[in-house]
């Protein structure tokens, strides 16, 4: 017992005597994440959410958005571009003066070197520019540095040059300094090892460590192109429990926090030290319906459960502060995204749609989603409203990776499910949703409408079009039309955008979060 | 005496291989069953069809699952667990990182659960019946059955946010990261070892809570167990004879009758620990504590196979080492046991 007792005292002594620091160090922001998601930190390999997000802040990009407008495409380690005439030349001419990481001026060869990895190592990232007909084999002629300042580009493919300037704002534009990065290469990787736990840009940031599934640090590069940032140190804390990130921010052990559910933001915003805020991201869920599925053929029934689902009702009660009500395939904030919304929840009109169809009984389907909240939330009501129409609606709630097992094996009849585009132009997600020439089993573009068996060659060509499109106004008005006809007619009832919310302490301002991980920026944080 | 000893290694070895051959099929074929494709997890969903089918072709999936499972295991024989897919570090490195801080954790679990689960199982046993017992046994059953992951929600908010006695979740305060450089990879450790007292405080502060909580959950078992073994004791005759004798009951209950189940304890406290690693995965999450748990937690939601197997397979190697040492100790604490063999 003596024993117990020491040991007990002992901690109690401990609870008293411990430096328990109360406040983060005035030079560092410190952010609560779930960052399980990271990989690599190499931009020729980052493709997931927290891997963008640091490499957005580490690595200057060719061309891309900044903080101080994010609806504007403006020059980064490019200061000018022209195209040609015909679409297929961009001569990209370098701003004077940068320097990297090292003190190393950024030159053309480093930039043309850095697109020629992305395409040569063929990582995740690889096809945003193999798409324009660049392989390993002639990248090296595509893409060419004319002298130190200016660099040019051949595409072979016939790509809207509005198209090829949003890849190259994407992550594969981030330049990497040559001599660093082959200084380290290992086995042919042109660094690639390195290079994902450590840096060799020009951006805002230089990255000091990272840590898997426990920190990323990074600390300012004060010879950053547009100035010193405004802290010192930024370090992002893996935290994956929301309500362990809520109790950091309350404590001030942590400045923002990034994981905060609608409970929590609604709790935290009678707290007078803590700022809250649902900003719109760009995730697009919806209900899909596979036409192998009889019923799901025919168009009457695919409009009719278009007007089964209570969207302002699950917005204005459990998905509020997470997710609007959005019925296209284009999230807002992107390029030709259009406002319209022609479904409403209207059980009578849905009801006249089924009888017109054959099916004034409704008939019995299942759905296949999530096992997790929200995704199990939103079943539940689409369960309800299905079924006051009639479709008995049978759930089947799995894992993650199990449902898009199930999905991308077309084995789904109704499934509910999100998608996020993959870079900042509207081809991404015409590509997904309405791109599907070839439906067989062994079709080499598989992708959304595909795994729906929407087999559209009319639909797919107008995609391929809008893409290769150069005058922009015109393009705009093709993603305009695309869009209506998705939502009219397509297998998929589309519902909600998300909201990312962001918790943050009073007193720590200038954190810019955009609508994707591209444009989420550390360097105007001060505090 | 050379070939007793013989045969009981031949028969430990034995016993050891079989136990790890049967781990690791039924881990393997676990992974391989499920339905969830395992290309997913290195290609992600938005992969083209190109870069999907190369992956799979380069990953075997299409071979029979007992080819596949040769292959795991002769390269798990080379000490190659193969690269996990989340971190793209090879899975034994990936190991070696994080279990320190899960042995850190629940090294200082466990001795909260001795150092206090044994004398609550002795007074519980003394005073069978009465208040301390109902407390004792009350105690054990809550710890043994409320959710760790709940209990250290709770422990969080009550110590950390309201009362403000610990530091919140993490191994350390931003402020003192990065200060010392890993050695064994235990934080408190390796700050003293640098001679940095701050770090080793910091560090301290941040690991009380999580590891009461999970000692909670040894405490619980202990306690339960040493009430048990010391109600046998009790009962002997021995004990009756020795206070007859003019012995002090202090002495005979802490001395005689406590020396007498030291066998068993250690299994028990053996068995702890193996439990401890389990329990592990719940708190790490809960506490942003990265170590082994969160680790085998963040691979089983991606479906990293390479990872969960290598995970199960250092859990399962430590469980039979653990049992292998507590079968070594037998003789050493208790004679009978000696002499038996």
């Amino acid at each position: 017992m003596t024993r117990a007792l020491s040991v007990a005292a002992l901690l109690a002594a401990l609870a008293a005597a411990s430096p328990a620091l109360a406040e983060t160090p005035k030079d560092t922001v410190v952010m609560a994440k779930n960052i399980d998601d990271l990989i690599s930190l190499d931009p020729a390999e980052a493709y997931e959410f927290s891997g963008i997000e640091v490499d957005t802040n580490v690595y200057d990009r060719l061309i891309r958005y900044e903080a101080e407008d994010l609806t504007k495409m403006v020059g980064g380690v490019a200061e000018s571009w022209t195209v040609s005439a015909d679409g297929h030349t961009i001569t990209l001419k370098l701003r004077p003066g940068q320097s990297f990481q090292s003190g190393a001026p950024v030159t053309a060869a480093d930039a043309a070197f850095s697109l020629q990895r992305v395409v040569i190592l063929d990582k995740s990232p690889g096809f945003l520019l193999s798409q324009l007909g660049w392989t390993k084999d002639n990248v090296a002629g595509m893409v060419r540095a004319l002298d130190a300042s200016t660099l040019q580009l051949t595409v072979p493919e016939k790509f809207a040059p509005s198209l090829v300037l949003s890849l190259l704002s994407s992550i594969v534009g981030s330049v990497v300094e040559q001599k660093v990065a082959m200084a380290h290469e290992a086995a042919g990787d042109m660094g690639n090892g390195w290079l994902k736990a450590h840096s060799a840009g020009s951006g805002a940031f230089r990255l000091l460590s990272w840590k898997p599934n426990e920190s990323v640090t990074m600390e300012a590069n004060p010879k950053y192109r547009l100035g010193a940032p405004g802290i010192h140190r930024v370090v992002i804390r893996h935290v994956p429990e929301p309500s362990s990130q809520r109790l950091l921010l309350e404590k001030g052990d942590v400045d923002i926090a990034r994981d905060l559910t609608p409970d929590q933001i609604t709790a935290l915003a009678g707290d007078p030290a803590i700022i809250t805020q649902a900003l719109p991201s760009t995730d697009i869920w919806y209900l899909a319906m596979n036409q192998s599925e009889e019923h799901l053929k025919n168009p009457k029934v695919r409009e009719a459960l278009k007007y089964l689902i209570d969207y302002k009702g699950m917005a204005d009660s459990f998905l509020k502060g997470r997710m609007s009500p959005h019925e296209t395939f284009l999230p807002n904030g992107f390029f030709g995204a259009l406002d319209y919304q022609p479904f409403k929840l209207d059980v009578a009109k849905a009801k006249s749609l089924l009888a017109e169809a054959g099916y004034p009984n409704g008939f019995d389907i299942t759905l296949t989603s999530f096992s997790s909240s929200p995704g199990q939330d939103i079943a539940q009501s689409l369960q309800q409203t299905l079924g006051q129409a009639g479709v008995k609606v049978n759930l089947i709630p799995v894992e993650q990776k199990q449902l898009y097992t199930i999905y991308r094996g077309r084995k789904h009849q109704l499934a509910l499910l999100y998608w996020g585009p993959d870079y900042l132009d509207p081809h991404t997600n015409a590509d997904g949703f309405a791109y599907n020439p070839d439906n067989s089993d062994t079709a080499t573009h598989r992708v959304l409408a595909w795994r729906n068996n929407w087999f559209i060659p009319e639909i797919s060509k107008q995609v391929a079009a809008a893409a290769q499109e150069l005058d922009t106004a015109k393009r705009e008005a093709e993603y305009h039309d695309l869009q209506k006809r998705v939502t009219d007619t397509g297998p998929y009832a589309f519902m909600f955008q998300t909201l990312s919310p962001v918790g943050t302490r009073k007193g720590v301002n200038g954190f810019v979060v955009g609508i994707s991980s591209d444009l989420v920026y550390y360097r105007k944080i001060t505090k | 005496m050379m070939p007793t000893w013989l045969g009981r290694a031949a028969r430990l070895v034995g016993s050891v291989l079989l136990t790890f051959l049967g781990l690791t099929i039924v881990t393997f074929v676990i992974g391989r069953v499920i339905p969830i494709d395992p290309v997913l997890a290195v290609v992600g969903d938005h992969a083209p069809a190109e870069v999907y089918d190369r992956a799979r072709l380069a990953m075997g999936i299409d071979l029979p699952i007992p080819v596949q499972y040769w292959r795991y295991l002769v390269n798990v024989l080379h000490g190659q667990f193969g690269t996990s897919v989340i971190t793209s570090q090879p899975v034994l490195d990936d190991l070696l990182r994080v279990f320190p801080a899960t042995f850190e954790l629940s090294a200082l679990s466990l001795l909260i659960g001795v150092a206090a689960g044994i004398p609550m199982g002795v007074v519980a046993a003394t005073k069978r019946g009465r208040w301390q017992d109902q407390l004792v046994r009350f105690g054990s059953l809550l710890g043994y059955s409320t959710p760790v992951f709940w209990l250290g929600l709770i422990g969080l908010l009550v110590f950390y946010a309201k009362l403000g006695w610990v530091s919140g979740p993490g191994r350390l305060d931003v402020g003192f990261e990065d200060i010392v450089d890993p050695v064994t990879g235990m934080i408190t450790v390796d700050s003293l070892l640098a001679g940095q007292y701050d770090v080793f405080f910091n560090a301290l502060h941040h690991l009380v809570l999580p590891a009461s909580i999970l000692g909670l959950y040894s405490l619980a078992y202990v306690a339960r167990m040493t009430r048990s073994f010391m109600l046998g004791q009790l009962q002997q005759e021995y004990i009756l004879a020795g206070l007859a004798k003019g012995l002090s009951p202090t002495r005979v209950v802490w001395v005689h009758a406590l020396g007498n189940i030291r066998v068993q304890l250690i299994t028990v406290v053996a068995l702890t620990f193996g439990s401890l690693l389990e329990g592990a995965v719940l708190t790490e999450t809960v506490f942003a504590w990265p170590g082994l748990g969160l680790y085998l937690k963040n691979s089983l939601f991606n479906a990293d196979m390479n990872a969960v197997l290598g995970g199960t397979v250092l859990i399962g190697v430590i469980y039979i080492g653990l049992n292998l040492i507590s079968d070594l100790l037998y003789p050493l604490v208790d004679p009978r046991v000696r002499r038996a063999r």
